[in-house]
């Protein structure tokens, strides 16, 4: 019999006994609705919580470093002609940043700027005005000095634009900078805290004052002369003494205070900006990155960063580190694999979420096995319907053979009746499922709301789940369809002609 | 199928057919040899229990004899597979049943069209071969009703349209008039007799009605066979 034919038959038979027929598929629904339930809280959580890290920053980040620098201090080591320049060390530099840049899946690729600093508010009447760079005069206080009542020591991070998307500036009071030069501060949470605490008002009133900070900054020297003569002679054009510092001299910069307005234009409520694996550490205020790059404030991956420099020999910029971000979780490892090959050390938490994936599957397959038990039940109402059908219909099988059924023919109607019931409580079941999230993520919602959080999305049926409730649906009931619809095909039809 | 060298259109050769009820060997044909030209018209007679339905199940290929073998258009029926039977049941064998068995679930045109569903007749086909049968058996108003909304004799008659509509060349028919008053029972007997030659030049259908009115028998039968304990007691040549 032709497949169309055997459906119409399944179809009419199913529409014959319709209430036995509807309460099974009925049971299958409740199962299928039980799995997709389940199945679907599973990966909404597992979903949230996905969402949650990468936008932490953390997780879509790649930490890149030269394979081996020769250890703290190898490069002043050098440049003081301690040793020899590893020959095998790929440099991390400006032609490096590009090509990983160009790599696919990476959104930008920067050197991160975390500096400690003085931070001093400003009188409320005060100007938001940019001052210039200036060395620290009498009212400054340089980096190595205790600071003054009501000014404070922290540390200050840059920030990419593409931090904005960050969890942390969810519930911001304030904006984001309004460009990557903009002489703007976003406050954290304790140290706007710690500020308004002091001025007695409230955090968000920070707003639009100005913060002076107090920093150190690197300034490039001339490189050291070949030889002793040369020395002498441009120390004393220089007519600076602390150029005769034979530290500075082998470094090839120079230390100066500097002193920088910024107007605060934001307040973070909870949590950090955190970028690449770096990003855990707490900083007391964010500026853009693109200006704390100009800043060239001294940091505490600088000596490091500075020997790179120098050892280059060319005169080129190397890095300590780079930042790489991904367009999301999924590139990360591809990029970091790339990174690899390119010759770089690469570091990534990728592996925290790979961690994160593997219980929640072991969460989503035991909440699948606890759903699948409605449906386990279900199938046994499949066998019960189809093996009544078998004692209904068994002067029908009867005739059907007679007039030229074989026993495939048989089987296949009872198969594809199991199939249709299975397909339809599979269908009813998704939809009874999505029902139910839809309930319980409102239910959720509405509880969120009431303890003051922001609402959350905790229930996900995705099309895969779908497609796999419902074909898993099919299976079962087909499974379920195998005893009866063998023990039809083997009904001797003279028996089954026979029977009344 | 192709014809057999003999003609025969079914051949039983040393036909037995055991059944085992509890400790009890139950005979219900034992060792019947049978032949049946094409295009004959043969009664079975005999008592109940005297297995005349027995050996017709056998010569349809609803049942597997225990020993002995059965020729139907040349074919041994013991050799054919599962399928092959069913093959054999839907293009060359009509059947008739005492008790119709028309699916009370479907209307006469649907009965009828079943088993060109099951001999995977292009769609396109069916609906003139339904017509066709029903009009053979003076159905065709009747073709939307349901076989509860129906005499006995329209019942017999649609059945009749059933086993036609595969155009088969053997009709079987066990105990057609069974059910029926005397009256309608001759009307069915008529409308076999009329099956079984065409007229026109068709070539004429092989019956064999089992049956237990003599009077019947005698009067639309080529030859009648009548049946005791499993065995054929009698043979009558009529015409």
């Amino acid at each position: 019999m032709k497949i169309r034919d055997l459906c119409e038959l399944a179809a009419r038979n199913l529409r014959e006994s319709l209430l036995r027929n509807f309460l099974t598929t009925l049971g299958i629904a409740v199962g299928v609705a039980s799995l997709v339930a389940m199945l679907s809280l599973g990966i909404g959580l597992q979903q949230l919580a996905m969402r949650r890290l990468e936008r932490t920053g953390l997780f879509d980040s790649v930490m890149v470093r030269p394979r081996q620098l020769g250890g703290p201090g190898g490069g002043a080591r050098q440049r003081l002609g301690m040793d020899a320049e590893p020959q095998n060390i790929k440099p991390l530099d400006e032609d490096a940043r590009q090509q990983i840049a160009k790599l696919p899946g990476v959104l930008e690729v920067y050197s991160p700027v975390r500096f400690n600093a003085e931070a001093e508010l400003a009188p409320a009447t005060g100007t938001a005005a940019a001052a210039p760079a200036a060395p620290a005069g009498s009212g400054g206080a340089g980096p190595g000095a205790a600071p003054a009542a009501g000014r404070r020591m922290t540390a200050i991070s840059g920030l990419p634009n593409s931090d904005s998307t960050n969890d942390a500036f969810d519930g911001m009071q304030g904006r984001f900078f309004s460009s990557q030069q903009a002489q703007e501060l976003i406050l954290s949470n304790d140290l706007a805290q710690s500020l308004a605490d002091e001025e007695k008002i409230q955090p968000a009133a920070l707003i639009g004052r100005t913060l002076t900070l107090r920093f150190p900054q690197r300034q490039s020297r001339p490189a050291p002369p070949t030889d002793s003569t040369q020395a002498s002679a441009q120390t004393q054009a220089a007519g600076d003494t602390s150029a005769e510092n034979p530290m500075e001299m082998a470094l090839g910069f120079t230390i100066i205070p500097v002193e920088k307005q910024f107007t605060i234009i934001g307040v973070i409520v909870s949590g950090q900006p955190g970028a690449g694996p770096g990003g855990f550490e707490g900083s007391g205020g964010y500026i853009p990155l693109g200006l704390a790059q100009q800043l060239n404030p001294i940091q505490g991956s600088d000596i490091r960063d500075v020997m790179g420099e120098a050892a280059a020999g060319s005169g080129g910029k190397r890095y300590a580190n780079l930042t790489v971000r991904a367009d999301g979780t999924s590139t990360v490892a591809a990029i970091e694999a790339s990174i690899k090959q390119m010759g770089y050390q690469a570091f990534s938490l990728l592996d925290v979420t790979r961690n994160l994936q593997r219980i929640f599957a072991v969460f989503d397959m035991f909440l699948g096995i606890f759903g699948s038990l409605a449906l386990a039940v279900a199938s046994l109402g499949i066998i019960n319907t189809l093996v009544m059908a078998i004692l209904e219909r068994r002067r029908e099988i009867g005739v059907l053979k007679a007039l030229g059924a074989a026993d495939r023919d048989v089987r296949r109607l009872f198969f594809v009746e199991a199939a249709a019931m299975g397909f339809l409580g599979g269908l009813l079941g998704v939809v009874l499922g999505w029902g139910i999230g839809r309930v319980i993520n409102f239910g959720t919602a509405f509880y969120l709301h009431r303890q003051g959080l922001p609402s959350e999305n905790i229930w996900a049926v995705p099309w895969w789940l779908v497609l796999a409730a419902m074909g898993f649906s099919v299976l079962v009931s087909l499974a379920a369809g195998t005893y009866p619809a063998s023990r039809a095909a083997r009904l001797d039809p003279v028996e089954a002609l026979r029977y009344e | 199928m192709p014809p057999t060298a003999d003609g025969a259109a079914v051949r039983a050769v040393e036909v037995s057919r055991h059944y085992q009820m509890g400790g009890t060997l139950i005979c219900a044909a034992d060792g019947i040899s049978l032949e049946i030209p094409r295009g004959e018209f043969l009664a079975i007679l005999g008592a109940s229990g005297s297995g005349k339905s027995t050996l017709l199940n056998l010569l349809a290929g609803l049942d597997r004899p225990t020993s002995g073998a059965i020729f139907a258009e040349g074919r041994d029926l013991a050799k054919m597979s599962g399928e092959e039977l069913a093959h054999h049941r839907s293009h060359t064998i009509g059947m008739v049943f005492q008790a119709f068995h028309l699916l009370p679930r479907m209307t006469l045109e649907e009965n009828v069209e079943l088993p060109l569903r099951l001999a995977e007749v292009p769609r396109a086909e069916r609906p003139a071969r339904v017509a066709q049968a029903l009009e053979r058996v003076l159905l065709s108003a009747r073709r939307g009703h349901r076989p509860t909304e129906l005499s006995g004799g329209e019942q017999q008659r649609a059945s009749i349209a059933r086993a036609l509509v595969n155009r088969p060349t053997i009709l079987l028919a066990d105990e057609p008039t069974g059910n029926l008053d005397s009256r309608t029972g001759e009307e069915i007997l008529r409308l076999i007799e009329e099956i079984h030659r065409p007229g026109g030049g068709a070539a004429a259908v092989t019956v064999i009605v089992v049956t237990h009115e003599r009077a019947l028998a005698e009067r639309y039968a080529d030859r009648i066979v009548t049946m005791s304990d499993g065995r054929i007691s009698n043979e009558e040549k009529r015409r």
